[in-house]
């Protein structure tokens, strides 16, 4: 097995309004192995995004994390002083964004972002760092780079404007590349050109992914392991296979039916009723438990465990355990709320072994 | 970029021709002219001034005469004074600009510094301090500020000489000045700056390990500003030009005093020699802004 080259334990990030404290993540864990990709998917508000800026420490102001650990190499990066953390950002993770129309300055040239980059985190100076800009605009495929760093963004279309933030990311070849919703922005035509650099780019230099989004069509393409997150927390994980084929989660069980398919032609898609939960007061028991037609007593009542489904991989579903006591392999009466014995219930941390 | 500049030196004379034909034609509805004083004077002197002046043509005779002689650069004497239009203006002109040119720098730094401050520590006290006392400077006139200023630190403690001639302490008529843009700048680059501050592209720096100063100064600020350069221009116009009401509070004699002056007088030549050179200082200002606009935002094209 290959080396973690990140481990998410236990995070929990939360951001202070005038409403109260903003729950956004509770209690993420996650390993990612060196070159490999992990996707994490969930909707609005389902504190995926958050838990990539928790990562790179780039939260808006009000935003801190507040307790559980991020592992770089075995060591906790959230104990990491802001000047070390300058040199993890860029360096050893980059990170690219939604919307690329916005996400490079308007006033400096192409040429001058990247460059800074360069300059920030290698030797390059001067013409050596032009010539590394020159060569990373090359290699996400952009033309006549010589010309275009001279150019300023609003010259760029959006797509070439992602190229572009790939190109800035990964000039310092970071051990880790965070692709926050890279494609949510983009016509599909460009979407499917730009996952096809990415992994493309991931052959070349042998980086790890993680991409967050919420689009299932991105994930299946892209990802190693996939997590689902919802509310905070994260309700399943498995391969692509896992995930699609064998969802054991209410919540990813409602995602796949809310998607369109060529299977499904001429059916009615099912959208999953009501609204995320309210980060600023999280239920008791399990966050989707609300929306969920297969909700018992339990659920209201505890938040359930990561438990190993029949077919292997996991989930943090009652459903899931209940399913688990009707194979007879534990112990489990899930409307009276009190009588769990859960001997098989994976911890948190446990990842897949 | 050249052509641009042509074009709008082009514009900028047709714009200026415009205000000199309102100006002499508004000014000469006004009744009385420069000679109607009341002191009598004979009517053989009465006609030769006017002969002098050319007040016996038809205004419209007038306003030719007055442009063929200013396209050969000579803006005539003082209808009062007798001195030369160009030379009186030019020395007005030192005094004012002085003044404005230190409340123009007052202004501009002062409110970049505490704009940006109270964007950075918005919500805190600090913010608050600052929004609190450019807005009571937006709303104090000038002239309540400057007899203020007068009469607490000139008259009373007696620590700053009132402005005269011999003394010419600028500290009281620069802050009188600088006040309202000051206040108008902080308040500008405070909204400016909290937007620049949650754009994408700052996130963007700061993932790429840019400390967190270089994200401030370098990403942050040259956006933040682009609203305030287009301010700034017009408001160096008007600054230096001479405003009316600080220098008849602190007795400057400079331009804004002498263009009231010569309306007063009906002194025409005054008149007509001020307006254009104001009308002039401020279409160059606005072409500087524009370029300067240009040169920081290059989204924008000059066309």
């Amino acid at each position: 097995m290959a080396e973690n080259i990140l481990s998410v334990q236990d995070l929990h990030t939360s951001f202070t309004t005038d409403h109260g404290e903003v729950m956004a993540v509770n209690g993420v864990t996650f390993n990612l192995e060196e070159g490999k990709t992990l996707g994490i998917v969930g909707e609005s508000g389902s504190g995926k995004s958050v838990t990539a800026y928790s990562i790179m420490q780039i939260l808006e102001k009000n935003g801190s994390i507040r307790s559980g650990k991020v592992l770089f190499r075995g060591e906790d990066i959230t104990k990491w002083p802001e000047s070390k953390m300058r040199d993890f950002r860029g360096k050893k993770c980059s990170i690219i964004f939604q919307d690329p129309m916005t996400s490079l300055n308007p006033v400096f040239t192409i040429g001058w972002q990247l460059e800074e980059a360069i300059k920030l985190h290698t030797d390059r100076k001067g013409k050596a760092a032009e010539e590394r800009a020159i060569e990373m605009l090359k290699l996400v495929g952009v033309n006549e780079p010589e010309k275009r760093i001279h150019q300023y963004p609003f010259e760029f279309s959006g797509g070439m404007r992602q190229r572009v933030m790939i190109a800035m990311a990964l000039a310092c070849e970071p051990d880790i590349l965070i692709a926050d919703e890279p494609t949510t922005a983009l016509d599909v035509t460009i979407q499917a050109q730009i996952l096809e650099l990415m992994k493309d780019l991931q052959k070349k230099m042998g980086m790890a992914i993680i991409i967050v989004t919420h689009d299932l069509g991105v994930i299946a393409q892209m990802a190693d392991e996939i997590i689902v997150m919802y509310g905070g927390r994260v309700c399943e994980r498995g391969t692509a296979e896992d995930i699609f084929y064998r969802p054991a989660h209410e919540y990813t069980k409602g995602l796949l039916r809310s998607i369109p398919s060529v299977d499904k032609i001429g059916q009615r898609l099912v959208p999953i009723s009501g609204t995320p939960i309210n980060l600023l007061n999280l239920p008791k028991g399990c966050a989707f438990c609300p929306r969920c037609d297969a909700a018992m007593k339990i659920c209201l009542e505890q938040v359930p465990p990561e438990t190993r489904t029949v077919d292997g991989h996991l989930a943090s579903c009652w459903m899931a355990v209940k399913k688990e006591a009707e194979a007879g392999m534990i112990n489990f009466t899930g409307d009276s709320g009190r009588s769990l014995k859960a001997d098989d219930t994976a911890g948190a941390g446990s990842g897949k072994d | 970029m050249f052509k641009y500049i042509v074009k709008r030196i082009l514009l900028a004379i047709a714009t200026i021709f415009i205000v000199c034909l309102i100006t002499f034609f508004t000014m000469n509805a006004i009744p009385g002219g420069p000679f109607s004083g009341e002191k009598a004077k004979s009517p053989e002197v009465q006609a030769a001034l006017e002969k002098r002046f050319n007040l016996d043509k038809p205004v419209g005779e007038q306003f030719l005469l007055y442009m063929k002689n200013i396209a050969h650069g000579d803006f005539g004497v003082s209808a009062k004074t007798g001195r030369e239009i160009s030379a009186t203006i030019n020395s007005k002109f030192k005094v004012s600009a002085k003044m404005g040119i230190l409340a123009v720098l007052l202004a501009v730094v002062e409110g970049v510094f505490f704009g940006s401050i109270a964007a950075l520590q918005r919500n805190k006290w600090p913010d608050r301090v600052i929004i609190f006392v450019s807005t009571l400077f937006t709303s104090l006139p000038s002239f309540v500020l400057g007899s203020f200023l007068l009469v607490i630190f000139s008259v009373k403690l007696g620590w700053v000489q009132a402005w005269s001639p011999q003394h010419q302490s600028l500290i009281l008529p620069v802050l009188s000045l600088a006040a309202y843009p000051a206040a108008y700048i902080t308040r500008l680059t405070k909204t400016s700056m909290l937007d620049v501050l949650g754009q994408d592209y700052v996130r963007t720096a700061r993932a790429k390990g840019v400390r967190e100063g270089k994200v401030l100064f370098v990403h942050t600020l040259r956006n933040a500003l682009i609203p305030v350069v287009t301010y700034v221009g017009p408001m160096i116009a008007s600054v230096l030009t001479g405003s009316l009401v600080v220098e008849q509070i602190f007795t400057v004699g400079g331009l804004g005093n002498e263009f009231v002056q010569s309306i007063t007088n009906r002194d025409y030549p005054m008149i007509m020699g001020v307006t254009i050179f104001l009308a002039v200082f401020m279409v160059t200002m606005n072409l500087i802004t524009d370029i300067v606009y240009k040169l920081i935002d290059p989204r924008i094209t000059l066309e």
